[in-house]
């Protein structure tokens, strides 16, 4: 079996490491989505 | 002056051929061996201290280095770092940055090669039924091209022209063509990386036999990730880590630089270069670790991945552990392994083709086709005796040479020229334009102090690499008297040629005749591919002299 101590281990790093890069392309994603959002306001044309 | 027009298409696509470039074979075959032979678990402290410290920091400077060379419409490393400073040795250092990537780029066309071969060999089949030595002898038969594994007469060497073609080809295409590859490669290697990682973690005892009764592929996690705390007194631990970070995320190569030159003067760095670094520390730390190791744990054991753990587990192991798993599933996961390795490949090969190629548009004018398939050809006259002499040595040879010095060498300088001349401060205002994430200060004196001298570490400890890596006992040894006894894989040692000559050395001592002329002349291809490098850098560098000329008149007529 896994274990305890290297469980842990495995878990806290893998996770966090995991759980940053989700945060970090959620906020490229969430800034090109407002950037995009301005850009149609700022040019109503292309609505 | 410039007639660069390139630019990226999506900030996604940069972020993905960012990763793309750091994400390479390294992070599957490197990392985990690294870990076990560092102190398991507790090798990823200083790793991630490393990361913190070293790696996110150089990530940051050669971002910004890109970008501000991009503003005057610089696009490879010598005229970027001609930019900073104006003293003119600069641009002669940048040389590194094109000539690294150049000489990479030949060899690791050539692994890249294998991998593909190695996805067709599982497909068909060739491995089916074939022992554990016949697997691990199929590739010395594969890479002694006077041997053929297909039929094909000089198999290897067709493998290495179609993946240089291919190469070529998508270079060709310019930055979207480089996008569109990282587009496609990297979501297909979390796809396969998380089909092998799923098997490896529900491998269990299954995988035990007669032969290796004691097999676990829990003890290969268990070994990977049980924290060892005693070996963080071990500075060969922090000096495996600090090399880990270094290599992982492809910094002192000129390929990021040439990137981020594509970047808009007000475009975010950032966010994007943190997106970039995570996105190859999430490949190496969650995948890279759930693959080889376990996976050969479960099968050989634990006493035997010790023994036998290295680069060579990717071929000359694996598709003999894939075969336990019947013959359809066996080709699949065969299949998905090798192209894993081939797309973690082709997407560091891409970016090492940029920065030749922006060099030739920048300073030559060169059609961006035309300087791709100059490329082509450049790597391939580079890359054919590593193919050819591969068994003489040629091949390791490169890899010091151009993937280890070349890159320490480059790195330490860069980054005292960025910290201490350019300065941190201006620096550190450089990669705040555009900004999307809040910075933390304490950066800047990270930036200034802590890295600099961190790489200044590095660099010296390449230099004199104690024996055995044994840095205690090499203290011992120097607080006693006994001088510092250096390994014949430091940079001194290397530059002497120590390891052959003692060898031959020895040969000689034993009256093996035989073996003394096997040695001199493996010597002898030696010194050649160390001047073939030698020239290839000093032409880039000549290239550098006559587009600087250029620039000169150029500016005189205006």
């Amino acid at each position: 079996m896994i274990k305890t101590s290297a469980l842990i281990m495995m878990l806290i790093v893998q996770g966090a490491v995991t759980l940053i890069t989700v945060y970090l392309f959620r906020k490229v994603l969430k800034s090109n989505l407002a950037k995009k959002e301005s850009r149609k306001s700022e040019d109503p044309e292309n609505e | 002056m410039s007639r660069v027009t390139d630019s990226w298409g999506s900030r996604v696509g940069l972020i993905l051929a960012m990763a793309g470039n750091a994400v390479g074979l390294g992070n599957f075959l490197r990392f985990p061996v690294q870990a076990i032979n560092n102190g398991g678990g507790a090798f990823i402290i200083p790793y991630l201290v490393c990361f913190l410290l070293m790696g996110i920091p150089l990530l940051w400077i050669e971002w910004t280095m890109g970008r501000f060379g991009g503003k005057y419409s610089h696009h490879s490393t010598p005229f970027i770092l001609d930019t900073m400073h104006k003293q003119r040795l600069w641009k002669y250092i940048g040389v590194f940055g094109i000539f690294t990537n150049v000489a990479v780029a030949a060899y690791y066309c050539y692994i890249e090669s294998w991998t593909i071969a190695y996805m067709y060999h599982s497909v068909i089949g060739t491995f089916d039924g074939m022992s554990q030595d016949q697997v691990a002898g199929f590739f010395g038969d594969y890479v002694n091209v006077n041997k053929t594994m297909s039929g094909i007469p000089y198999e290897s060497v067709w493998f290495y022209l179609f993946c240089l073609l291919l190469n070529t080809w998508i270079l060709s295409r310019g930055l979207r063509g480089v996008e569109s590859a990282s587009k496609i490669g990297i979501p297909l290697l979390l796809l396969f990386g998380f089909f092998l990682a799923i098997k490896s973690l529900t491998l269990g005892t299954s995988g035990a036999s007669e032969e290796y009764p004691n097999a676990n592929a829990w003890d290969g996690i268990n070994f990977l990730w049980e924290p060892q705390f005693d070996s963080l007194a071990n500075p060969k631990v922090w000096f495996a880590a600090a090399g880990q970070i270094f290599f992982t995320l492809s910094v002192g190569m000129g390929t990021i630089q040439c990137y981020a030159s594509y970047v808009k003067e007000n475009e975010d760095i950032a966010l994007n270069s943190l997106a970039a670094g995570f996105t190859n520390e999430f490949v190496e730390i969650v995948l890279g670790s759930l693959v080889v190791i376990p996976i050969a744990a479960g099968y050989l054991g634990m006493d035997w991945v010790l023994k036998n753990a290295g680069f060579g587990m990717a071929f000359q192991t694996m598709p003999f552990l894939f075969e336990k798993w019947g013959p359809v599933f066996s080709a699949v996961a065969g299949f998905m392994w090798f192209g894993l390795l081939f797309f973690a490949g082709i997407t560091s090969s891409l970016a090492m083709g940029t920065p030749w190629i922006g060099f030739l548009q920048d300073e030559f004018h060169v059609k961006r086709e035309t300087a791709a398939w100059s490329f082509g050809l450049f790597v391939l006259l580079l890359g054919l005796p590593t193919v050819f002499y591969f068994t003489y040595g040629v091949f390791d040879e490169y890899d010091y040479w151009a993937g280890t010095f070349s890159l320490v060498t480059f790195a330490t300088l860069e980054t005292v020229l960025f910290s201490w001349i350019f300065g941190a401060e201006k620096g550190w205002e450089e990669l705040k334009k555009g900004a999307e994430i809040r910075l933390p200060e304490f950066y800047k004196y990270i930036l200034k102090y802590v890295t600099p001298l961190m790489l200044i570490l590095v660099f010296i400890g390449a230099l004199i690499t104690p024996e055995g890596n044994d840095w205690n006992a090499a203290f011992q040894s120097l607080r006693e008297g006994n001088g510092w006894p250096m390994d014949n894989a430091s940079i001194i040692k290397m530059i002497q040629n120590a390891d052959i000559n003692e060898k031959i050395t020895a040969a000689i001592e034993a009256e093996q005749n035989m073996l003394v002329s096997e040695l001199q002349e493996k010597k002898l291809y030696i010194t050649g591919a160390r001047i073939v490098l030698l020239l290839a850098f000093l032409f880039i560098a000549f290239m550098v002299y006559v587009a600087a000329r250029r620039r000169g008149k150029n500016e005189k007529t205006k």
